[in-house]
């Protein structure tokens, strides 16, 4: 749950407008991110989890809610 | 050795601004330029083929050359949206220039295809003279004009750009490139027969993001050069928030990177020829400082090359 809420911290930081997204709700398909915002997010789950995101994972599908980015960085810990 | 000798190009004269587009695809103008940069794009007339616009800027590159068209020994074509799967372009484009015998070859890469033919140029032109880059493509014929096709419609234009690369001489002497592909991701921007060009861009954005930068940081970081001693960076003009991430990720300011993408949009393997055409004509005499050409596109295919600086150990 606590990387829930930093996962969110981090979207809401680079939003181009408020957001409160639910942690199963798309991102792109609800147009929270779009594919620049997308790029700052690989980036800032890179510093901010201390990991790195290969290229092979660079796709939206790894980073479409939430969930599903919480599941993702669970992997690379 | 090699160089870059003289540059050329050719634009329809039709002029399709975002908001006839908008009526046709069933979005926004504006919406059009917060996206891409692109504020309008030219589409070819019917009568017009993908090599009756690459002859045109190949002629153009010969006359600003000072050049015959028997002056060239080898024609490399890159195009992605040739009206045939065979032949391409390349060989109509050297009948037209009226030096059939001279070999002509295809490039079907789209938007790295120039910069992987400056490449091949310039290990070819020791054995072939001087050799063409052509870059040719009428994208407007592959795309759909159509609500649900929008993202990609609001991308693309027409158009044509040329080099011709020597190994005498030329304004900036080719220093070093690099080249790369990787399958992995071929299905996120391809272009079938039958179902037309298929993008995903979100994809695509982010290889493109990353890619880009490394590739320019490892060739200017081999042969001993900062981005901060690069006079310009040349990109194929995709998207102008693409161009506006590479320049920040390589800390140089936006104004280093030349940017036409706002009048033409992406064409593809033409546009960065066209880019440096236009770029080239800004400019007199031999380039003091390094330039850096850079192209990423299906395949995935993408690479850097330096022209006029540097200086690689080996």
């Amino acid at each position: 749950m606590d990387r829930q809420i930093k996962i969110i911290e981090i979207l809401r930081r680079i939003a181009p407008k408020p957001i409160d997204p639910s942690p199963e709700e798309s991102l792109f398909e609800s147009g929270l991110l779009d594919s620049f915002t997308l790029v700052d997010l690989v980036a800032a789950l890179e510093s901010e989890f201390a990991i790195k995101i290969p290229d092979s994972d660079l796709t939206p599908r790894k980073f479409d809610s939430v969930v599903s980015i919480e599941r993702y960085i669970q992997s690379r810990l | 050795m090699a160089y870059l000798r003289a540059f050329g190009s050719y634009l329809p004269s039709r002029v399709v601004d975002n908001t006839e587009l908008a009526t046709l695809v069933g979005a926004d103008a504006d919406w059009i330029l917060r996206g891409t940069g692109i504020r309008e794009r030219r589409f070819a007339a019917p009568e017009e083929s993908v090599a009756s616009l690459g002859a045109r800027a190949a002629r153009d590159c010969l006359e600003s050359g000072g050049l015959k068209p028997n002056d060239v020994g080898l024609v490399l074509v890159a195009s992605g949206s040739g009206e045939r799967c065979f032949p391409g372009p390349a060989t109509a484009i050297g009948a037209s220039l009226g030096i059939g015998g001279v070999p002509a070859m295809d490039l079907p890469m789209a938007s790295a295809g120039s910069l992987f033919g400056l490449a091949l140029a310039a290990d070819l032109c020791p054995r072939y003279g001087n050799v063409l880059v052509v870059g040719s493509e009428i994208m407007s014929r592959a795309i759909r004009l159509d609500a649900a096709s929008r993202d990609t419609a609001v991308l693309f234009g027409d158009g044509a750009g040329a080099c011709l690369v020597s190994a005498e001489r030329g304004a900036a002497e080719i220093t070093d490139f690099l080249l790369r592909s990787d399958g992995e991701f071929s299905e996120a921007l391809h272009m079938d027969q039958a179902s037309g060009l298929h993008m995903d861009g979100r994809t695509i954005i982010l290889q493109a993001s990353r890619k880009l930068p490394r590739v320019i940081i490892e060739l200017l970081e081999r042969n001993r050069c900062r981005p901060e001693d690069v006079a310009a960076f040349l990109m194929h003009q995709a998207n102008l928030n693409l161009i506006v991430r590479v320049a920040q990720a390589l800390g140089v300011p936006e104004e280093k990177f030349f940017q036409n993408v706002d009048r033409y949009g992406n064409t593809s393997s033409a546009s960065l020829l066209i880019a440096a055409a236009e770029w080239r004509r800004g400019l007199e005499g031999r380039l003091s400082q390094p330039v850096v050409l850079a192209a990423f596109g299906a395949g995935l295919n993408w690479g850097a090359m330096l022209v006029g600086g540097g200086h690689r150990d080996v």
